[in-house]
């Protein structure tokens, strides 16, 4: 008995872990997966009923604003994220004074909860005190800036948000890979005439392909997550133009007691992170058993 | 004379590269000077806005500084205005966060610790799959669990309390702490281990008496990420608490969002500071494993 608890010591040790995931990550994913094929209203029913709630949730205008608004935000996100982070890098790479005072600076929004970056960009974006009362009282009389308040351009202020506090993140992701990569190649290069330019537009960028492709997905599921900035900063609105997943998740869910199609919205965002995270793993775990 | 023309072309050719050199740099200087004030133009506003009187915000724009440092709009926002009922502040709900966030961090970094040290001293066939098993948990959205984790927590009598926000983010912590430990733990040399169990050394005594006292870099990553990711979250506190039980950031929108006749905006950026400086000062003064723990997560070796 001693001998065997011994022996079995280190996954006994591992149990509780393997457990809690098991039960509070995969049993809870089926849970909801099997809600989303019921009838669910208040309370859960657990008497199958198709695939109505997907049906009804892709009719919904709602959801098509909601995912619209994902995919726009998603795609600006990134890019301007990924290009800001890759220029930052880049320049702080080449021997910058003060290199550390700056790189604080840049990656100190990362430290604040989307709520506060939410309700300090709310304030600022604010039409009537805010930016535009800024530029206006420096003479532009007839500037306008109420994109917070206008339903066509309210998405664009949580992209500004947004950006604002994860731009700093892809920096600090490409600066640790710059950093990485062995100094002989470029020197080398320059030995054989390339100018800086081109080291870092031939050589480097290209080098940087896993730092890309990690930005590109954990960008990805920031964004297929946001909840909290949207929250703070338009409550979806104004109507429902500011709208994503899983503040249509949440509201359904908790405000208008549709559990079935919440649960079925969910779902759906579950496959849209799994779309890009199983292969990320997938592909980090083959280069781990290369090497 | 061939020769000296080229030399003095050459020289020419230095100083003309030596002044773009020269323009590059303050043009390298000048963007990256840009973006930090970018980067901090929103904290200069939240904390010139916080010491204005409400006349001032009126009156003047986002950079005007204040006239003289009000700090009224900041003892409203930590401990209101003494009138009772309606009357929200942060006092109460920066406790509860506290309350919150210690005894998840310690329980999650605990598990995560363990469990990264079975992964990596103590490899079974399979541990692989173990490991990717977890791993995986760190990237579902929320929301996928957020309906039967709400019944749980009602089933077992926490919901609306913070020993259930205790349990929810202890363990949902627990993917990315055993992924810190398991990776940091993969770079130790298994010689030592072996070492110390030729020496009769058994698994607690291997994990307390040689693992653990050289896991403080680690130890300080997980926990200022475990600290900062609890800290701020608010899809489970709003969830999964409301009224008393609520935590700061819950608080902070409701206080923000609660709309009284006139909008303070010197009360709410007192307030968003409050609710940002724990994780802030983290940072400013642990700032290089706050980096480490962004990262390690994501390119590693």
């Amino acid at each position: 008995m001693f001998k065997w608890l011994e022996k079995n010591l280190p996954k006994i040790v591992l149990a509780p872990s393997v457990g809690l995931i098991s039960w509070f990550v995969y049993g809870f994913i089926l849970w909801t997966l099997y809600i989303s094929f019921t009838n669910s209203k208040i309370l859960p029913k657990y008497e199958l009923w198709g695939v109505g709630q997907y049906v009804k949730l892709w009719g919904l205008r709602k959801w098509h604003i909601a995912v619209d608004n994902l995919l726009i935000f998603t795609v600006l996100f990134l890019a301007i994220c990924i290009v800001i982070g890759v220029v930052l890098a880049i320049f702080l790479d080449q021997k910058i004074r003060a290199e550390g005072v700056l790189r604080t600076i840049y990656l100190y929004p990362m430290a604040l909860s989307f709520i506060v970056t939410g309700t300090a960009w709310k304030w600022i974006l604010n039409p009537t005190l805010g930016i535009q009362k800024l530029f206006i009282d420096m003479g532009f009389e007839n500037f306008t800036f109420d994109w917070l308040v206008n339903r066509e351009m309210a998405i664009y202020t949580i992209v500004i948000a947004g950006v604002w506090q994860s731009s700093g993140f892809v920096m600090a992701l490409f600066l640790a890979g710059l950093r990485s990569i062995d100094d002989e190649i470029v020197k080398a290069a320059k030995i054989d005439g390339a100018g800086l330019f081109t080291v870092y537009w031939k050589i480097l960028i290209p080098m940087m392909r896993p730092v890309f492709f990690t930005s590109f997905v954990i960008l990805v599921h920031i964004s297929i997550k946001s909840y909290d900035l949207i929250v703070a900063l338009t409550q979806g609105g104004p109507g429902i133009s500011t709208t994503m997943p899983a503040l249509f998740m949440t509201q359904t869910a908790f405000h208008k007691s549709q559990v079935g199609l919440s649960a079925a919205s969910a779902m759906m965002m579950f496959m849209a992170v799994a779309a890009v995270i199983i292969p990320y793993l997938y592909s980090e775990l083959r280069r781990e058993n290369v090497s | 004379m061939s020769v000296n023309n080229t030399i003095t072309s050459y020289k020419q050719l230095e100083e003309r590269s030596k002044i773009t050199n020269l323009l590059l740099r303050w043009f390298l200087y000048f963007i990256l000077i840009l973006f930090a004030f970018y980067f901090i133009f929103p904290l200069y506003v939240m904390i010139v806005t916080s010491f204005k009187t409400m006349e001032e915000i009126r009156q003047g724009t986002l950079l005007t500084w204040p006239s003289q440092l009000n700090f009224e709009s900041w003892a409203v926002a930590w401990g209101g205005r003494g009138y009772g009922a309606g009357d929200t502040f942060l006092r109460p709900y920066f406790w509860n966060s506290i309350k919150m966030v210690v005894p998840a961090v310690i329980f999650s970094t605990f598990i995560g610790a363990m469990t990264g040290y079975v992964l990596t001293k103590w490899r079974f066939k399979g541990d692989r799959w173990i490991f990717l098993f977890l791993l995986f948990g760190c990237f579902i959205p929320f929301q996928a669990i957020l309906l039967p984790m709400a019944r749980t927590l009602g089933v077992l009598g926490i919901s609306n309390s913070i020993l259930g926000l205790v349990v929810v983010h202890s363990i949902y912590g627990i993917p990315f702490t055993t992924l810190f430990f398991r990776n940091y733990y993969v770079s130790i040399p298994d010689e030592l281990i072996k070492a110390a169990r030729i020496d009769g050394a058994g698994f607690f005594k291997i994990f307390f008496k040689i693992l653990l006292p050289i896991s403080a870099p680690i130890i300080v990553v997980t926990v200022i990420w475990q600290f900062t990711q609890i800290w701020n979250d608010f899809l489970f506190g709003a969830t999964f608490s409301f009224g008393k039980a609520a935590p700061i950031q819950v608080a902070l929108n409701n206080m923000v969002l609660s709309s009284t006749s006139v909008k303070e905006y010197n009360v709410d950026m007192a307030s968003s500071i409050i609710a940002g400086f724990p994780t802030l000062i983290v940072y400013v003064l642990a700032g290089k494993y706050f980096i480490r723990g962004l990262t390690s997560g994501a390119v590693k070796g």
